[in-house]
């Protein structure tokens, strides 16, 4: 699949967002001022990934129509939850920064409403039967993983960070894994895609067409995998060894914003490779995979 | 709603003759000229006479090769369109209910006044059907020329997608899956229709009918047909002889191998 930079910032910076949120609506991150910067920074991150998200559609000005589909598409579902938690959010914060009160009820819808927008992202990607690397229960896991964990870094609760960093490490490697198999487990072929696989094998003798297309260019992104192993080793260093080892210092705010943006960086190549390495079925048509 | 239709009154959709196709691309032709300057947005190309040329189509000829695991390599060609699927998964991941299928004849179509262009239709069909146009922004998709087939204003003989219309080969047929009688159901019944992905579990309406097998005499019933033999394994007359004379030197004879 083609790594569109702008889905790639919207799903790693409004995850990181919606994770900090999580955070500071179960009661962490202060009152007053200390809770302004943390909501500001929340705020900026979550509603900057869904204004990114809006850069690839090809008529933006619609999508307010997107939200009304929330029955069947996950992609609707994910506008309504996000709209809705940055509004409960918005109530909390309020609360927080200039009365200093802890509602914590509203904290709890808040914070629920954060992980249902994480996760109904997830299954924009989850749901797809055509891309079996994606079509899985892990995908989900691994988005929420990123979300919490970032969310924990940023909000400075250290011994949570070590242990989500530790339990996203495992997902992401889990998800490696079971990702490398899932395009022959899935059973598609060329000899399903043609219904020629009767007869014998089937190989692409000719194609529809002699230069790229919407399809090649949109689901047949194959030159990534080139150095997908290697780019999966400097991602889990980013990610989760290096914010590790740094979590494991005398604890400076400096050294916190060193662990943040490193691990910033670690998952913005995950989630490239999220996408560059993903197979559309599609592709089969076209002799390649 | 972009929910699909628990039933549609009919199941309207083609018969392709993988057998009959010869791969001419006039049904490629036919449909962008007719989907260019009716329904909805026009099919854009971008730079066609130039380097890379690239436009939307909605159909689509593919050529393989397929290897048997004994005898030669045959050739078909794959014409590839929106197949109306009934488990349609471009319809439910759309976010704004541009996507929809018809209950009346089954028809996927899109509203084109709705599609905030996000392209996730694209990804969740398995076939390709569907191109996002890089002039207008919105997905274009086959609509069963919806717009010639109820058309009242064209002679009957022309009320049949463009594709239909003008095969040469005979290779597509238009009809009504969900009525027993009709042409599109004699023929799967006759050849047995082939689903294009039956794992992924959209149940396409459009079927695909498999090459007939070759055929096949056992008895030689052409007295020129050794003759024609297109490569020679016995060597004849001085060749022949050569052949004997050498191999009885190197232990290599073209006849004992």
């Amino acid at each position: 699949m083609h790594p569109a930079p702008s889905i790639i910032l919207f799903t790693v910076l409004s995850g990181m967002g919606f994770g900090l949120l999580f955070f500071l609506g179960l009661g962490f991150g202060s009152t007053g001022s200390i809770a302004l910067v943390f909501f500001v920074l929340a705020f900026l991150l979550s509603t900057g990934g869904l204004l990114a998200s809006t850069f690839h559609l090809g008529h933006p000005e619609r999508a307010l129509k997107a939200f009304s589909q929330w029955r069947t598409s996950w992609l609707s579902r994910e506008g309504c939850c996000a709209v809705f938690a940055l509004v409960v959010m918005t109530i909390l914060a309020a609360g927080r920064v200039f009365s200093a009160a802890h509602w914590s009820w509203i904290g709890w819808l808040g914070s629920t409403f954060c992980v249902a927008t994480v996760l109904t992202t997830s299954m924009i990607y989850a749901q797809l039967r055509t891309v079996p690397r994606w079509n899985s229960a892990l995908t989900p896991s691994l988005f929420l993983a990123y979300a919490a964990s970032g969310g924990a870094l940023l909000v400075g609760e250290l011994d949570w960070a070590r242990l989500l960093l530790a339990i996203t490490a495992g997902i992401q490697l889990a998800w490696w894994l079971r990702g490398d198999r899932a395009l022959h487990h899935s059973g598609t072929s060329l000899k399903t895609a043609t219904g020629l696989g009767a007869i014998g094998n089937p190989r692409s003798l000719e194609s529809p067409h002699t230069e790229a297309n919407y399809l090649t260019r949109e689901m047949a992104f194959v030159i990534a995998r080139h150095h997908a192993k290697l780019l999966r080793l400097v991602a889990a260093i980013l990610a989760f060894a290096l914010p590790l080892i740094l979590l494991s210092l005398p604890h400076s705010h400096l050294i916190a914003a060193f662990a943040v943006l490193l691990h910033t960086l670690g998952a913005l190549v995950s989630r490239w490779l999220f996408f560059a390495e993903a197979e559309h079925v599609v592709s089969f048509y076209y002799g390649v995979r | 709603m972009t929910s699909l239709p628990t039933h549609t009154d009919r199941k309207l959709g083609l018969v392709i003759d993988l057998d009959t196709c010869v791969g001419c691309h006039a049904c490629v032709i036919a449909c962008k000229g007719w989907n260019t300057e009716h329904y909805g947005a026009p099919l854009s190309d971008q730079n066609p006479y130039g380097e890379a040329p690239s436009g939307t189509f909605l159909n689509r000829v593919h050529s393989y090769e397929v290897l048997p695991d004994s005898g030669e390599a045959q050739v078909f060609h794959l014409p590839k369109s929106c197949l109306h699927c009934e488990d349609a998964p471009c319809v439910t991941v759309c976010p704004t209910g541009a996507s929809y299928k018809r209950v009346e004849d089954g028809i996927v179509l899109v509203h084109e006044d709705d599609c905030i262009g996000c392209g996730l239709c694209a990804w969740a069909c398995p076939y390709g059907a569907r191109e996002m146009d890089a002039a207008e922004r919105v997905m274009k998709k086959c609509t069963l020329c919806v717009d010639r087939i109820y058309n009242e204003n064209l002679s009957i003989e022309d009320r049949e997608p463009a594709c239909v219309r003008t095969c040469p080969a005979g290779a597509r047929h238009f009809g009504d899956f969900a009525d027993p009688d009709s042409n599109v159901s004699a023929l799967i019944s006759e050849r047995g229709g082939i689903d294009l992905m039956a794992e992924q579990e959209t149940r396409p309406v459009n079927k695909y009918l498999p090459p007939r097998t070759k055929d096949h005499f056992d008895e030689q019933i052409d007295v020129l047909a050794p003759l024609l033999v297109p490569v020679a394994r016995e060597p004849e007359g001085f060749m022949r002889w050569l052949d004997g004379a050498l191999g009885k030197l190197d232990g290599r004879s073209v006849r004992e191998t």
